[in-house]
């Protein structure tokens, strides 16, 4: 069977042992996205934090109702992208995203990919790619928001 | 006839005697080809779509290369042919449901038939007094139901929005069953249009369509019922199921894609105005203004979809060659043999009724601990396609407490076989994500 090259051991256990998951404060930005064609859903937040003049991820955390795939997917995303700068961690999420687009046919950096790289095999299942998008497009949505509330927020000090 | 419109479907168990699943599958060539894995197909997923046996492919080949060309045009022998062959296709349709010709309308698919009553209904507000009958606004209430298919809800609420009217919904009882408790209080003096399913895709329920209809006639308000699951597999007459109008699609009854069908009693598609408008429904055109054709032409704009109507009426005479109780028959008695070994899995949820009574043959279900798209891929695996998610019935799995379900879906090509394996499949699912 090609169940296990798709269900490899880091997605199964991630999705029975989901990390980072449940809902924190503070945050600088919330968002919610569904997956409209099996209504799939995840609410994702994100807190920023200033590392040496650079945004950096503080937190993300999550509460999702999805497949497999979704939920070890955000898991996953969640160990890899805390702690890095907003740029690194958007540079993971180009990587990942290249990789979903590639059909099988990619040659993923494991050194940028690290765990996600065991999601090498959704890309052959067009069905699945945006289950393992989900948390990724939820996490870019809730940083630029949060970006673009932090220039809101700078813009209102400058101005007092 | 019984009360909800079936030509003596019957409640037999057993598979009819006579009918040949060997010699049914044999007309149809996509199941000779392998799936993943180098598995048989077992394509348990023709709520979504049904295959097409070879019979309507040769008579949609026949048309393209025989007799193509734009019916209802052209001063030459093949537009003739072509017409005749359109005009025919009709006539043989609306045999199917025990209808007139003038009755059945060709349309893209169930969802436009369905599209077409709404979008008739607000145009009727500048549509002159004619019309009248199928104006709506503020004060007027749209009745639909939580069980319909997003296809047959959306519209109302669109119509809704768009004329002030007030959408409401008849809810669904825990087993799946529409809850008829408050019709009293919802088909009022107030009530314009009733939408209601005739078969849900999801959990197979068929509603009182009669019964409904005879207390929203009561009321004055028209009703409009969403036959794209029932009439592919049972004995649907309109006239013993009392709708004004009944939508269905080509494509789930053996039939090419492209098409579909909506039937209206005359009296009211005379009155009803147009949705789409443009070449071929038009009586008369000046740069002031226009006037119409009758029905069916007025709701037919541009070059109708003569092959694909060629093959929906091959579709119909493969069907009723079978004889639609006995297709109804094979259904029910995979069903049952679907209910029982899906129900005697332990943690498997069967959503809508656990029998076949007043049942079609949609099993939808979850799997406790498993996500329904992790069933369906292991399924897949095994040669097995059925759908997941939420089957375009949104707020009947919100209802029935359920995010998304997994669905299996029979038809007249399918066996015991497969619904046998079926069961075995999602007990590997269990173990395999049991770990």
């Amino acid at each position: 069977m090609q169940l296990e090259s798709l269900y490899q051991e880091i997605i199964l256990d991630h999705y029975r042992n989901p990390q980072n998951r449940g809902l924190r404060e503070p945050f600088d930005a919330e968002v919610e996205h569904v997956n409209p064609t099996c209504g799939d859903e995840v609410t994702l937040r994100v807190t920023l934090k200033d590392a040496g003049g650079e945004p950096a991820v503080a937190d993300v955390s999550y509460d999702a109702l999805g497949c497999s795939i979704s939920q070890a997917s955000t898991s996953v995303m969640t160990e890899m992208i805390i702690g890095k700068t907003v740029h690194e961690a958007m540079e993971i999420s180009d990587e990942f995203l290249a990789l979903m687009q590639s059909r099988g046919e990619g040659e993923p950096d494991e050194d940028v990919l690290g765990d996600a790289i065991a999601f090498e095999g959704v890309s052959k299942y067009p069905a699945r790619i945006k289950c393992a998008l989900l948390g990724w497009m939820a996490w870019k949505d809730a940083t630029g928001r949060a970006l673009d509330g932090r220039t809101a927020a700078d813009a209102v000090r400058e101005q007092t | 006839m019984t009360a909800t419109g079936y030509r003596g479907a019957g409640n037999a168990a057993a598979a009819p005697p006579g009918f040949d699943v060997a010699a049914v599958r044999a007309d149809f060539p996509i199941l000779t080809r392998t799936v993943r894995g180098g598995n048989p197909l077992i394509y348990l997923d023709s709520g979504a779509t049904a295959h097409k046996p070879r019979q309507v492919l040769d008579a949609e080949r026949e048309f393209y290369t025989q007799r193509n060309s734009a019916a209802h045009r052209g001063a030459h022998l093949l537009g003739e042919e072509a017409t005749d062959a359109y005009e025919g296709a009709r006539a043989r349709v609306a045999a199917f449901i025990g209808a007139d010709p003038g009755e059945i309308v060709f349309t893209k698919s169930a969802t436009e038939a369905l599209n077409l009553v709404a979008y008739a209904m607000s145009n009727a507000a500048t549509a002159g007094p004619s019309a009248g009958r199928f104006a709506v606004g503020p004060g007027d209430e749209v009745l639909v139901t939580e069980m319909e298919h997003h296809a047959n809800l959306v519209p109302w609420q669109q119509l809704c929005q768009r004329t002030g009217a007030t959408l409401r919904w008849f809810g669904v009882t825990p087993d799946g069953r529409l809850d008829l408790s408050r019709a009293d209080e919802l088909i009022t003096g107030r009530t314009k249009v009733v939408a209601v399913t005739h078969q849900s895709n999801v959990t197979g329920t068929i509603p009182p369509v009669g019964q409904i209809a005879a207390l929203a006639h009561a009321r004055g308000a028209l009703v409009v019922a969403d036959g794209a699951q029932s009439v592919p597999h049972r004995p649907v007459d309109v006239a013993a199921l009392g709708p004004d109008f009944l939508a269905f699609s080509s494509h789930k009854m053996l039939g090419p894609s492209g098409i579909g069908v909506l039937w209206g009693r005359r009296e009211l598609l005379e009155v009803m105005p147009p949705f789409v408008t443009g070449g071929s429904m038009i009586e008369v055109v000046r740069m002031e203004g226009s006037t119409f054709l009758p029905p069916p032409e007025r709701f037919e704009a541009g070059v109708p979809a003569a092959a694909q109507a060629v093959g929906l009426a091959a579709a119909c005479d493969y069907l009723d060659a079978l004889g639609m109780p006995a297709v109804a028959a094979h259904e029910e008695a995979l069903t049952a043999r679907a209910l029982d070994a899906l129900g005697g899995i332990a943690g498997v949820r069967i959503l809508g009724p656990l029998t076949t009574a007043d049942r079609g043959g949609a099993v939808s279900f979850t799997v406790d601990g498993i996500h329904p798209h992790d069933v369906g891929q292991v399924l897949d695996e095994l040669g097995i396609a059925v759908r997941t998610g939420h089957h375009c019935a949104w707020p009947l799995h919100r209802a029935l407490g359920a995010a998304a379900s997994t669905r299996a879906t029979f038809y007249v090509y399918n066996t015991a076989d497969e619904v046998d394996a079926l069961a075995d499949g999602v007990r590997q699912a269990q173990k395999f994500f049991a770990g």
